[in-house]
């Protein structure tokens, strides 16, 4: 069986990058996020960000930072489910972007 | 692999810019849709940043001072973290023990599962690929780069953790510290002496 693009354990690697970053408030909103949609209003479960995850192409999956990882699963989720719909996400996308600042 | 993906992710700032537009979208719209409230958001922020190791240091220290806590702790991680006042929030909890003869060293190797009851936010690099994947594989040169050099008599357990299953080292208890107090004891307790890449600090001389 071929393995997941996660499933990782075991293979050869390099020497670990011990250096740390804060977390930063965009990263901890992600994570409140999933607390809150998993823990308290049960709309989607660990498991499932886990899938999202899991299931991005090997590329992004390599490419994409800890919580670019999670936001990009939460709203394949989401939309998924039809808590939000592709094209409310996309167009809220677009207005943001033509802000000032992002928030 | 077509590309070097050894040195982890870097941060694009154009692509970074696209998924912080996608999470503040993903926010705006639970919000409008009275899913979510700010508020619930900036609690559950406060109540992450309000979870740290030395939470892990107080379990830690209890159980070197007192042997039946420490049995209960073993036994039911869980429980015993939950009778110290520190909510678990449903994952079990397994609690291993270093000795002189095990040393026990935890990982999760699919994704990033960690006791963030006990210890907060994982550090970056026990969500990396490296460490992820070599810990199942080569244990003592892992414990080596982080300073830890064990005796080829020790045995090395590695726990792969799950969303579901989370695991906390309970370090060894440095020589030297006979009588202390919790507070002291719990001082000498740092987060990678409870994932297990190092060991609790010494006494000062």
């Amino acid at each position: 069986m071929k393995r997941g693009v996660h499933d990782i354990g075991g293979l050869p690697n390099n020497q670990i990058d011990q250096s740390e970053h804060d977390y930063a408030l965009w990263e901890k909103r992600i994570d409140a996020l999933l607390v809150l949609l998993a823990s308290e209003k049960q709309i989607m479960r660990v498991d499932e960000l886990r899938r999202g995850i899991e299931s991005l192409d090997i590329d992004a999956y390599n490419e994409l930072s800890y919580y670019e990882r999670w936001i990009a699963s939460i709203a394949k989720i989401l939309v998924e489910k039809d808590v939000i719909t592709s094209t409310e996400l996309e167009a809220r996308m677009a207005e943001i972007s033509t802000r000032k600042t992002t928030s | 692999m077509s590309h070097d993906h050894h040195h982890g992710p870097t941060i694009d700032p154009e692509r970074l810019a696209y998924y912080q537009r996608m999470a503040t979208a993903v926010r705006e719209l639970l919000i409008e849709k009275g899913i979510l409230t700010d508020a619930q958001i900036v609690a559950t922020i406060k109540k992450m940043e309000a979870r740290g190791p030395a939470l892990g240091a107080r379990v830690v220290a209890h159980a070197w001072v007192d042997p039946n806590y420490k049995t209960r702790l073993l036994l039911d991680g869980s429980a015993g973290v939950e009778e110290l006042g520190i909510p678990v929030d449903g994952t079990r909890l397994i609690v291993v023990e270093n000795t002189e003869e095990v040393h026990n060293l935890v990982v999760c190797t699919l994704c990033s599962c960690y006791p963030r009851n006990i210890l907060g936010l994982p550090p970056d690099w026990y969500k990396k690929a490296a460490y992820r994947a070599r810990a199942v594989k080569e244990p003592r040169a892992v414990l080596a780069e982080f300073g830890t050099v064990l005796s080829d008599s020790v045995t090395i357990r590695v726990h792969d953790s799950t969303a579901d299953m989370r695991y906390l080292v309970l370090p060894a208890r440095p020589a030297g510290t006979e009588g202390w107090a919790e507070d002291k004891l719990a001082a000498l307790v740092n987060r990678d002496s409870m994932i297990g890449v190092q060991a609790a600090k010494e006494p000062e001389q």
